[in-house]
């Protein structure tokens, strides 16, 4: 019995571009959309493109899992419910997009954070919906 | 498009007002500003209510249930944070434009103690992103926007603290101002933070707050005061393509784009003028304005704020209303109230905290998402 409820168990991304494959082997990671006239390269999918107006379908590409931090705060008072302080942070990846995103793995202080430091994501549940299904969020830590 | 003239001003002081309804804040706006051109709704021709929070509830409609439905044409006005002043923009144009002589504006806003930490929504997953896939609210983007002032060019934390100090300072002097508190800068630094570089005496406070303003043609305007103030310009920008904005909202490009243009419309520069009212939600935003506004060259902004240029009395005085740091910020009011702040001062009437000789001012505002306003007023 606990086994079927366990198979009816979805794992979900907490944002749409996150992609989990089914795959074990597969690593998730980041979706993203290349305009094929201009190259501006976006996070997720886009209708037309931002920087040069092309309606022409984008290209689906693999973004890479290492980055540089480009800027942070360190978050002392949020809303209710969220636990603080913590890192809020704008991480370049190598494609040309940004992504916000949380550092892990320091402490909230910014003395332990560089301009430009090599950063790499990784996955981790953070929530359980109310149907019984995983959330995964993408995040982000100083590269070994 | 022809000359605008501003010919009056009203407005309450910001706070909290819990036993009111948001209308009636706004209809006390309406009624000061109509007292202060010497017009009744007779002469009123045209209405743009700016609410954010409402912004489904006809507010404008709701003043004029209060103090006078005369049925003429209304437009409600939401743009987020710079709400107020397009509403303004749509009383300018529709005046400039030839269609209509006199038109009012009014901003107003009710936020109770929510303030901007509110929102987040739940994305599909059923759980909101915020705070596990960093932080899209307004503490983390303006401290983000610092940082990277900090990263462009070596910008201080103390340096951003010095804002907050010269702005709660300059509260002092302003009556219609939510906090009224002189502040060191130890005391700034000292408080806790909020969002890294802003500590929580360099982020803006929430209230409610409304206020107002007529418009006329010029033809008109002489009608009733042989003193109006020219509106030189009324400027609006949205965000255009930048690498990073998707992401992290760049508030410098459309601030830029829209200084540029204003300064060209306006036909005036940031050396021509006397004193600047620009969108310090937090400590952190007025440092970039300095520069988005052309007040230094790039990367200057510290040392301006440091050899105390910005203060009353420095080579161009900023936020002398104690800003939105002090003064407080109801997202639909503080347009208008940044444009009255301009004109009190040009009429020579700010009191204790007037700019001596103030000929020419500019009113800078920025609503994220985003939107960009600057209104330029001249006597």
């Amino acid at each position: 019995m606990a086994e079927a409820e366990t198979q009816k168990k979805q794992v979900k991304p907490i944002l749409p571009f996150l992609q989990l494959p089914e795959d074990p082997d597969e690593k998730p990671y980041l979706a993203g959309s290349k305009c094929k006239s201009c190259g501006a390269t976006y996070l997720g999918a886009r209708m037309a493109c931002s920087k040069c107006f092309s309606t022409e379908p984008m290209e689906d590409v693999k973004l890479s899992d290492k980055g540089e931090l480009h800027v942070f705060t360190i978050v002392h008072q949020s809303a209710p419910g969220i636990p603080t302080p913590y890192v809020a942070a704008i991480v370049d990846l190598p494609e040309g997009v940004s992504v916000r995103c949380n550092i892990e793995g320091v402490e909230p202080d910014p003395k332990n954070l560089q301009f430009g430091m090599p950063v790499e994501m990784y996955t981790e549940k953070v929530h359980t919906d109310s149907d019984g299904n995983d959330i995964i969020a993408f995040k982000f830590r100083p590269a070994k | 498009m022809r000359g605008v003239a501003m010919v009056g001003a009203g407005m309450i002081k910001f706070g909290r007002y819990p036993e009111k309804a948001v209308h009636e804040l706004a209809a006390q706006a309406a009624l000061l500003a109509m007292q202060d051109a010497g017009v009744t709704m007779r002469d009123i021709e045209l209405l743009a209510s700016g609410n954010l929070y409402q912004a489904s509830a006809m507010i404008g409609q709701r003043i004029l249930k209060e103090i006078g439905q005369t049925g003429i044409p209304v437009i409600n006005v939401a743009n987020a944070c710079a709400t107020g002043s397009t509403a303004f923009r749509e009383a300018y144009t529709a005046v400039a434009s030839g269609a209509y002589d006199v038109a009012m504006c009014v901003g107003s806003e009710q936020m109770g103690k929510m303030g901007l930490l509110g929102g987040g929504g739940a994305s599909s997953g059923g759980i909101s992103p915020e705070g596990i896939v960093g932080s899209g609210l307004m503490p983390a983007v303006f401290g983000q926007a610092g940082v990277e002032h900090m990263r462009n060019h070596g910008t201080t934390a103390e340096q951003f603290a010095k804002i907050a100090v010269k702005n709660h300072k300059h509260s002092m002097h302003n009556p219609y101002s939510q906090y009224q508190v002189e502040m060191s800068l130890e005391d700034v630094m000292n408080a806790r933070t909020v969002a890294w570089p802003n500590t929580l005496y360099m982020c803006c406070p929430t209230g409610d707050g409304a206020a107002a303003a007529i418009l006329m043609s010029m033809d008109k305007a002489k009608q009733f005061t042989t003193e109006p103030i020219k509106v030189l310009t009324s400027t609006l920008t949205s965000d255009p393509y930048t690498e990073r904005d998707l992401t992290m909202p760049d508030v410098n490009t459309l601030t830029k784009n829209a200084s540029k243009l204003a300064y060209e419309d306006a036909g005036v520069g940031a050396e021509d003028l006397d004193l600047v009212e620009l969108h310090d939600c937090f400590a952190t935003a007025e440092m970039l304005h300095y520069e988005n506004l052309g007040l230094c060259g790039e990367g200057e902004a510290g040392k301006l704020i440091d050899a105390k240029e910005t203060y009353v009395g420095g080579r161009i005085p900023v936020n002398a209303s104690g800003g939105l740091l002090s003064k407080g910020h109801p997202l639909g009011a503080t347009g208008v109230a940044n444009i009255i702040e301009i004109y009190w001062h040009i009429k020579g009437q700010a009191g204790n905290r007037q700019v001596e000789g103030a000929k020419t001012g500019l009113a800078h505002v920025i609503g994220l998402g985003s939107a960009c306003t600057i209104h330029i007023l001249q006597k």
